[in-house]
């Protein structure tokens, strides 16, 4: 009987295991303050703007004319995302090797990282090492000539399942 | 086993004493009995107070002549109420009377005279027929706080009593609001209309000049100047109700668990019975309409009570089991040692 | 280098490093405790239980709580209670815990006071638990502070001011306490250190103190009998378990204990669930205000004997019987003259006068909660002489007492 009450009371425990949990979670005020809305005809061609969604930096580059043939030419026309006529490069700003914030020069037109030397294109796809893939792309939602970052539209599910960035 | 529970019983019985003692009793001598009249607006209340203070100055021998009079004026007052009452108010003239209403109570109104006028959307749901009719007639006296104006006309509403003045018209527009203005009202509506204009929640994110608006902050500077601007608008509009009132109406977040049922509904009844002299004017809601603003400062300070109704009867079943298997293995335990 | 031989199993490679087999014997299947006892002698097992859930509970508050006067309040009504998942069931334990822990704590003390527990070599139990006591009061009013409700501060206010000690005046030292002329942030945050950090250190390590006092006199019994545990142990190995007068700790007592820790969880639960105003005061619901002193204020029911001493009193008369109660109980073993470590039944006037102590602190508390107006200030200043009477006739009537014979 003495293993039985020791499975009644594991019971018990494994349910207040469960509560703690659950009070571990981030607070629904905390969930619910994670979208932005940005303005997408508010951005000039290759004039890096930072923006801030769940409180991490978002680089928004919106892309030149050659900028788009550059992408067109390197076939990584679907790293970027098209709102109206324009071609806009929307990515969480932090290294995808261990979290810096690497610096765009609109000259070079590519982010360099201060932190271990890797860099990445004007569709912030890698051009060196040691990050391990491109900046990742915040989930978002395409809403007329703004974007909705924190939701889920059919064009990130896409690239999601495409393999193009990964879930954040 | 027989003397273990003649020591389990003396151990209960001392301690229910000691709790008998500390809590129901204790509390029942801190807080004297006020009756609730079920939320029935004929004056009775109102009569027994002057009655009462009457009473009180000529035990100490002072002069009662302004005490009396006001007896009368009163018991005078809720007679007419009562006479309007029985009129038959027609709804479609009451809403030519209804129109004068809308100067103070429309959408987007300011503060007049330290307070802003509710929206009356739902009034006829919410509030009683003769208290509505007594508020038209003379607000200061429906309200009662008429010992807080020398003049009944000086009250932020007291206008109407200049504006609305045949019986005839009282019982047309109370008729009319009870028509037009009848919509069953959320717990929201309910709490905004009848206490939001004095009463913040801040939980729910209710301020005397409406709900928090969502703004965003600049983000190179983290500067928010729509949320500046809204912060003024709430700090003018409690400066001059502050003014008014003689200190600023509490915030009600949590006044679900700060006071008793009993005493938060016989003070919304009547709110000169729990705190003589209070600012705070009767509201006149109906018991299906309390119940509502009920609800809605339960939802601000007991918001958890559903999950906690729903738990509580399983975890009490499980310590029972709990305590059925620990007896079973006592039991075994203690077979070869007894 | 010590030689260590290979070890055959896990069991024994502890042993062999830590002697995990003594310790279990010793403190465990041979710790020989009496088997003439009641579920009285489960209290120090219910007590450890609601620590633990006070420290478990209090751990997940803390996750959230902020110890900041403009901050504190919301943090523990709306947060806690609102936003935080579980986080008013946490809430709701660690408050009724707090309160019902003060019970179980009197339940304890006055078992030990009836079967005479504090004498012929327990005395260190004793002044142990009585540290404990004053350790737990600490804090649970460091506790009661974090709120930071109305009650929270001019509970503050009042206690601290106990310290300029009446006519002394010394303003100085209760400003220092405060940290600040009034309760304000300085204090919150120094009595949440105390609440979170020292006092719970202090309490682990007393409790400690308090099991290794325990266990060479060992626990009393029913009737205060002299066992031979030598000899009752001897019977109980040979298989001779039901002659023996002594059982194991583990798992013979500790079976025991765990029923009765049962039944006191099902009644704590409904508490938690049902029936929690006792423990959560309605004025704690309103936010401190240094402006407006409540029109009913009083501490928790646990306080109220000793709050009661003080109030009928002029100050610095109230202070010294103030400071009588919170002492004398620890001088108990040395003002009972008695040579009988027995069960007041069996000890003539002590019987009387032990329930006379409890019906006057339970009359004690209950006039403390109530206005201290007309007949109940009366029955309180009596009440608060028979206490201090009570205490000293206690030598007197136990230097009288004929040594019992068994």
């Amino acid at each position: 009987m003495g293993k039985a009450f020791g499975a009644v009371a594991g019971v018990g425990a494994v349910a207040t295991l469960y509560a703690m949990k659950k009070t571990w979670d981030p607070l629904p005020s905390v969930k619910a303050a994670g979208f932005t809305t940005l303005d997408m005809s508010a951005y000039e061609g290759n004039k890096l703007v930072t923006e801030k969604w769940r409180g991490k930096p978002v680089f928004v580059l919106k892309q030149t004319p050659d900028m788009v043939e550059y992408a067109k030419k390197k076939n990584e026309l679907n790293r970027l995302i098209k709102v109206g006529n324009d071609y806009y490069l929307v990515a969480i700003g932090l290294c995808t090797h261990l979290g810096c914030i690497p610096g765009y020069n609109p000259d070079k037109r590519s982010f360099l990282c201060a932190c271990h030397g890797g860099t990445y294109d004007s569709t912030a796809e890698v051009t060196k090492a040691p990050p391990p893939r491109g900046l990742d792309i915040p989930p978002f939602k395409i809403d007329g000539n703004k974007l909705v970052l924190g939701e889920e539209g059919p064009e990130y599910k896409k690239l999601v399942q495409d393999g193009v960035t990964m879930p954040v | 086993m027989k003397r273990e529970l003649k020591i389990l019983a003396i151990v209960v019985t001392f301690t229910l004493i000691t709790y008998y003692l500390v809590e129901p009793f204790a509390h029942s001598q801190m807080h004297k009995h006020v009756e609730f009249r079920n939320f029935k607006y004929d004056g009775k209340s109102d009569i027994e107070e002057v009655e009462h203070k009457i009473k009180v100055a000529k035990e100490h021998k002072e002069d009662t002549t302004e005490l009396e009079k006001k007896l009368e004026e009163k018991k005078k007052f809720w007679a007419e109420v009562d006479k309007i009452s029985k009129l038959k108010g027609d709804a479609t003239a009451g809403e030519g009377v209804y129109a004068m209403c809308q100067g103070c109570h429309f959408e987007g109104a300011t503060n007049m005279g330290g307070v802003t006028p509710p929206s009356l959307e739902h009034a006829g749901a919410l509030y009683d027929k003769k208290y509505l009719i007594a508020l038209v007639k003379n607000p200061a006296m429906a309200m009662n706080i008429d010992h807080k104006f020398k003049d009944p006309s000086m009250h932020p509403m007291g206008s109407v009593m200049s504006m609305v003045t045949s019986d005839q018209d009282i019982a047309n527009v109370v008729a009319y609001l009870k028509e037009k203005k009848a919509g069953e009202a959320t717990p929201v509506e309910a709490y905004v209309e009848a206490c939001g204009r004095c009463h913040a929640d801040r939980y729910m994110k209710w301020t005397q000049v409406g709900f928090v608006p969502k703004t965003k902050e600049n983000i190179k500077t983290g500067q928010d100047i729509e949320a500046l601007k809204f912060k003024q608008k709430v700090a003018e509009e409690q400066n001059a109700l502050a003014d008014y009132l003689g200190k600023l109406p509490p915030d009600l977040s949590i006044i679900i668990r700060a006071r008793s049922e009993d005493f938060l509904k016989t003070f919304i009844e009547d709110p000169q019975t729990q705190l003589p002299g209070t600012a705070m004017p009767r509201t006149g809601l109906t018991q299906e309409s309390y119940d509502k603003v009920e609800e809605f400062l339960a939802d601000s300070g007991d918001a958890k009570r559903h999950e906690r109704a729903k738990l509580g009867p399983i975890v009490l079943i499980y310590f029972i089991i709990f305590a059925i298997f620990a007896y079973l293995w006592k039991k075994e335990v203690w077979r070869d040692l007894h | 280098m010590a030689h260590f031989t290979k070890a055959k199993s896990l069991y024994e490679w502890l042993d062999q490093r830590i002697a995990i087999d003594t310790l279990r014997r010793v403190l465990a299947t041979e710790y020989w405790i009496p088997k003439n006892i009641n579920f009285l002698w489960a209290m120090g097992m219910v007590l450890a239980i609601t620590f633990g859930l006070l420290l478990i509970s209090g751990i997940f508050l803390l996750m959230y709580y902020q110890p900041n006067v403009d901050l504190a309040f919301d943090s523990v009504n709306y947060t806690i209670m609102k936003e935080v998942e579980f986080g008013w069931l946490w809430r709701h334990i660690h408050g009724v815990a707090a309160s019902v822990v003060f019970l179980i704590i009197y339940i304890h003390m006055f078992t030990g006071i009836y079967y005479g527990s504090y004498k012929k070599g327990r005395e260190l139990i004793w002044l142990s638990g009585m540290l404990l006591f004053v350790t737990f009061s600490a804090e649970a009013f460091s506790g009661y502070m974090l709120p930071w409700g109305q009650m929270s501060y001019w509970a503050g206010m009042v206690i601290t001011n106990l310290f300029s000690m009446g006519d002394l005046h010394l303003n100085g030292l209760v400003e220092w306490i405060r940290g600040d002329y009034v309760p304000g942030q300085a204090f919150l945050n120094r009595f949440f250190m105390l609440h979170v950090l020292l006092l719970p250190l202090v309490i682990l390590a007393l409790i400690g103190f308090h099991f290794g006092t325990l266990r060479i006199p060992h626990v009393n019994n029913q009737e205060g009998e002299e066992i031979d545990f030598e000899e009752e142990a001897a019977k109980y190995k040979a298989g001779k378990k039901k002659e023996s007068k002594v059982i194991a700790f583990a798992n013979d007592f500790l079976s025991k204990d765990m029923f009765v820790v049962s039944i006191f969880l099902i009644f704590f639960f409904y508490l938690v669930f049902y029936h929690y105003e006792f423990a959560m005061d309605p004025v704690n619901f309103d936010p401190a205000d240094p402006l407006k002193t409540p029109p009913h204020i009083y501490p928790e029911w646990y306080f109220l004997w000793s709050y009661e001493i003080l109030r009928p009193f002029s100050t610095n008369v109230g202070l010294i019987a103030f400071g009588f109660a919170q002492v004398i109980f620890f001088f108990l073993p040395f003002l009972d003259r008695s040579p009988n470590a027995k069960p007041a039944h069996k000890r003539g006037l002590f019987f009387f006068w032990f329930w006379a102590l409890v019906i006057d602190m339970i009359i004690l508390t209950a006039m403390g909660k109530l206005p201290p107006e007309g007949i109940f200030s009366k029955i309180g200043l009596y009440a608060a002489l028979t206490f201090i009477g009570l205490w000293i006739i206690l030598p007197i009537i136990t230097k009288m007492e004929k040594e019992v014979k068994e």
